[in-house]
């Protein structure tokens, strides 16, 4: 199945990515072409096969004592970040 | 010369003190600003810490402490986690990413007396088979400038076959330790998926992921892998199992093991490289294996299984970039909604924000059970296949890359193409199981790997296995003209 201008479009609003005129041929034509790999898959017969969602099947997830492990960093943290005040992270208004 | 050493040789002579870890550092750091000019595999020097590192292994030393890495240098993927030091995953996004804290693999390493010397080139947030999507360029193939050198681990696989360090790190989602590996002529070691704990290594597809090693030898994988291995509780998938004693396993003859010869690796192999396997397989029946065909009838579908599952896990992933915590932020945003596409949108490259989308397609509303569960269904068929292969056999064999390094800039525009690239590796990612990749010959004068695969935490098996071979054969002591 090709994928259309619209449903890259889409695609992109949902993975919040800009896209670009010059970029959005590309896109329409390099995702069609994986879409139309991919469905390859639909030619395997898996019946009541269960889905495999981790590698190591009989692992358990640990749980761990609700204690505090780590110490406060968040001045070291946040050196990384675009804007900073007052220990907050700056975002444009959200709220009007 | 200092450089063609071999990990032990070289701990040999610095427990000896007939060389120090400072000249060991001096040595390599000299060969990176010799060398890399023309490779681009290492972007990010470090060359004061190192020495500072170097001058702590020498104490060490001095004081009587030996240790089979202490003292020794190394350069990590850059997408290891380094406290201190710009950790960019190949990408603008992470250009001005100064990391706040040590991977584990960085940590355990260092306290071992490893010696960081920087940190080495990579496709995008590890999306690539060519070295070719990294923001801060291709990495050229030591072999063939004009070549790729295969990636994602593009960077660290050129080092170490250029003989920048002596060792290198690297991380395998679907091939990307093997087949550069493979590429540049050199021995890559893919673990168990929860061998070695993912904490501080940059998250492509978390189900996949597994960091590892690049060596010029089984022997020198076998003490870097020891020191990486391990439970570590702040991966919740690391796995708490003991870990066996590497080195110690190298000598295990070889005599009755059963290696089995995958027939879809075979069927449609460029006569040149099966010959090179079929070769390869005559020194393991000398050495008194024995070989038996197998078959894996859903291993041809590894591909495309991937090529859902990676980039579902990825869109995933990669939604924490959002322009405000760390990372890329466009200028002047007018609103929330467009700073985050815009930081997105120029903060990842074409081939990120591709499989971002081919994810975020295959996990939507109307094409879930289609393509994502569909998937994960034939890859526990692909897991069972293989599982049932090592009831009868002890070690699968075949090719690691259908061709040798390719042209740069040849497959680029072709992402289906590419993904083709990663045939013959793919599928132990999706099962979890250990590869490794040594240098087994050449075509057109290019090296290419002979891979072996093992069932879950047979590391071990797999380094004697290669380690046998490489005692048998000279493949991995060659060196690209110019690098010797």
């Amino acid at each position: 199945m090709n994928l259309t201008r619209q449903d890259v479009e889409k695609i992109a609003n949902l993975a919040r990515l800009s896209i670009t005129e010059q970029e959005m041929p590309v896109y329409v034509t390099s995702l069609s072409s994986i879409v139309n790999f991919v469905d390859e898959l639909s030619r395997a017969e898996t019946g009541t096969v269960e889905p495999m969602a981790h590698p190591l099947d009989g692992q358990r997830q640990r749980l761990r004592p609700d204690a505090v492990a780590e110490t406060d960093q968040h001045v070291k943290y946040q050196k990384n970040a675009p804007s900073v005040q007052a220990g907050l992270y700056v975002v444009p208004r959200v709220i009007e | 010369m200092l450089h063609n050493l071999s990990i032990g040789e070289l701990a040999e002579q610095l427990a000896a003190k007939k060389i120090s870890s400072v000249e060991l550092a001096r040595h390599f750091l000299a060969r990176i600003e010799r060398f890399n000019p023309a490779l681009n595999a290492v972007i990010t020097l470090t060359a004061e810490a190192a020495l500072a590192a170097a001058t702590a292994a020498d104490r060490r030393l001095a004081a009587g402490e030996t240790g089979p890495l202490l003292g020794i240098p190394l350069i990590h993927k850059d997408i290891f986690c380094t406290d201190g030091v710009r950790t960019s995953a190949g990408s603008r996004m992470l250009d001005n990413f100064v990391a706040p804290y040590d991977a584990t693999v960085v940590a355990r390493l260092k306290a071992a007396g490893a010696v960081m010397l920087g940190k080495a080139n990579m496709d995008e947030f590890a999306m690539g088979s060519s070295n070719e999507t990294s923001y801060y360029g291709p990495v050229k193939n030591p072999w063939d400038t004009a070549k790729v050198p295969g990636g994602s681990s593009g960077g660290s696989a050129a080092a170490m076959a250029a003989r920048l360090a002596p060792y290198t790190t690297g991380t395998d989602t679907g091939g990307s330790i093997r087949q550069p590996a493979a590429l540049t002529g050199i021995t890559g070691v893919k673990p168990t998926y929860g061998r070695v704990s993912r904490y501080g290594m940059i998250a492509f597809a978390s189900s996949l992921d597994q960091a590892g090693v690049f060596a010029r030898s089984a022997a020198d994988a076998a003490p870097v892998l020891q020191a990486i291995s391990g439970f570590d509780p702040l991966d919740s998938t690391s796995v708490d199992a003991p870990v066996p004693d590497y080195s110690a396993m190298l000598g295990a003859p070889l005599k009755g093991l059963k290696i089995g010869l995958l027939r879809e690796f075979f069927e449609g192999l460029e006569p040149r490289n099966a010959a090179l396997i079929h070769d390869a397989l005559k020194v393991y029946t000398s050495l008194g294996a024995t070989t038996v065909e197998v078959s894996l009838p859903h291993l041809p579908m590894s591909v495309p299984t991937y090529y859902v599952v990676a980039p579902a896990e990825a869109s995933s992933n990669l939604s924490r970039f959002d322009g405000v915590r760390f990372g890329y932020r466009c200028e002047a945003p007018k609103d929330l909604a467009d700073l985050y596409k815009r930081s997105r949108g120029e903060g990842f490259g074409p081939e990120v924000k591709r499989r971002i989308m081919t994810g975020t397609y295959v996990l939507s509303a109307g094409y879930f059970d289609a393509y994502y569960l569909k998937a994960q269904k034939v890859r526990r068929l692909i897991t069972d296949e293989f599982r049932a292969a090592f009831e009868k056999v002890d070690l699968l064999i075949g090719p690691t890359t259908p061709t040798p390094a390719f042209d740069i800039g040849s497959k680029i525009d072709d992402p289906v193409t590419m993904y083709l690239n990663d045939i013959y590796t793919i599928g132990a990612n999706l099962a979890g199981l250990p590869g490794l990749s040594m240098p087994c010959g050449y075509v057109d004068n290019l090296p290419m790997g002979l891979q072996l695969i093992g069932p879950h935490f047979s590391e071990g098996k797999l380094l004697n296995a290669a380690h046998q071979f490489q005692q048998s054969t000279e493949w991995h002591k060659h060196a690209p003209r110019g690098y010797e």
